[in-house]
């Protein structure tokens, strides 16, 4: 099943939200802790960044039975230097951001630690596509 | 460490969650950066932040971690107490500083913190 996100890029408060929902989607499957935490974590941090950078884009997470794809679209800026935004402790977050607990230039790090296969489309000016894969190793529920 | 004790350790409200005053805690993270708090793994981890926002309380939930206390004297909004008791999470509110609330529990014997997640390759 694929579950789709419009993720609004003016409103903080709702930032977020897609992930936890998908966390809890797959909660309710029966996907276990570790495998969860892994999606919720990638999954958020392309979220904010979307939020963050992109004003909103769009999220859509298929869940399989032995893997989840999430893949994150918006019509942004793009990143200027993948290699450098790979780096940890690298951000070009606005102090804005900052001040909202965002910015350690964590967040693509953060994603490629916790998926099995990343892919960043990105071009400066077009916008970005994330694309997030992880496997899931232990059965889940009949609806998957 | 139970959050009952911490509650008493740092002179804290508990806001919400008082079925958790008795849930154990083995380490803590005093971070102000949610993707630093992404960054590491432990279970049983008490949240300690000076961060207040819908944002904190997603990133916890997001990984499991069931207890956060607000230093600083801040205090959460009534959604993000909402947030985060229909999410079975502690909440809870100190005076202290991040510095001096993280000293407190350390030198009560609250003393790991989380394990740094290995480096992406």
């Amino acid at each position: 099943m694929t579950l789709h996100y419009d993720v609004p890029g003016d409103d903080m408060s709702l930032a977020g939200k897609a992930s936890t929902e998908v966390k809890r989607a797959l909660s309710r499957l029966g996907v276990n802790p570790a495998e969860l935490k892994r999606v919720a974590v990638a999954m958020y941090e392309a979220e904010m960044n979307m939020v963050i950078h992109a004003g909103g884009g769009v999220a859509n997470a298929t869940i399989e039975p032995d893997k989840v794809t999430v893949v994150l679209e918006d019509s942004g800026p793009g990143i200027q230097d993948l290699d450098m935004a790979m780096q940890e402790g690298f951000s070009t977050a606005p102090e804005r951001m900052r001040e909202l607990g965002f910015g350690a230039g964590m967040g693509l790090p953060n994603m490629k630690r916790n998926s099995d296969y990343l892919d960043i489309d990105t071009e400066p000016g077009r916008g970005t596509r994330v694309t997030i894969v992880v496997r899931l190793g232990t059965p889940t529920g009949p609806d998957a | 460490m139970t959050v009952r004790e911490i509650a008493k350790i740092l002179d804290a409200e508990l806001i919400t969650g008082e079925s958790l005053l008795d849930t154990d805690l083995a380490a803590a993270c005093g971070a102000d950066l949610m993707s630093d708090v992404m960054a590491f793994v432990k279970d049983g981890v008490v949240l300690l932040t000076g961060l207040v926002n819908p944002q904190a309380i997603r990133t916890a939930d997001l990984m499991d971690i069931r207890v956060v206390v607000f230093v600083r004297g801040k205090h959460p909004s009534k959604d993000m107490v909402a947030e985060a008791t229909s999410n079975g999470m502690a909440l809870l509110a100190t005076d202290y500083t991040m510095f001096v609330a993280c000293g407190r529990l350390y030198e009560a014997g609250l003393r790991s913190s989380g394990t740094r997640a290995p480096r992406a390759s």
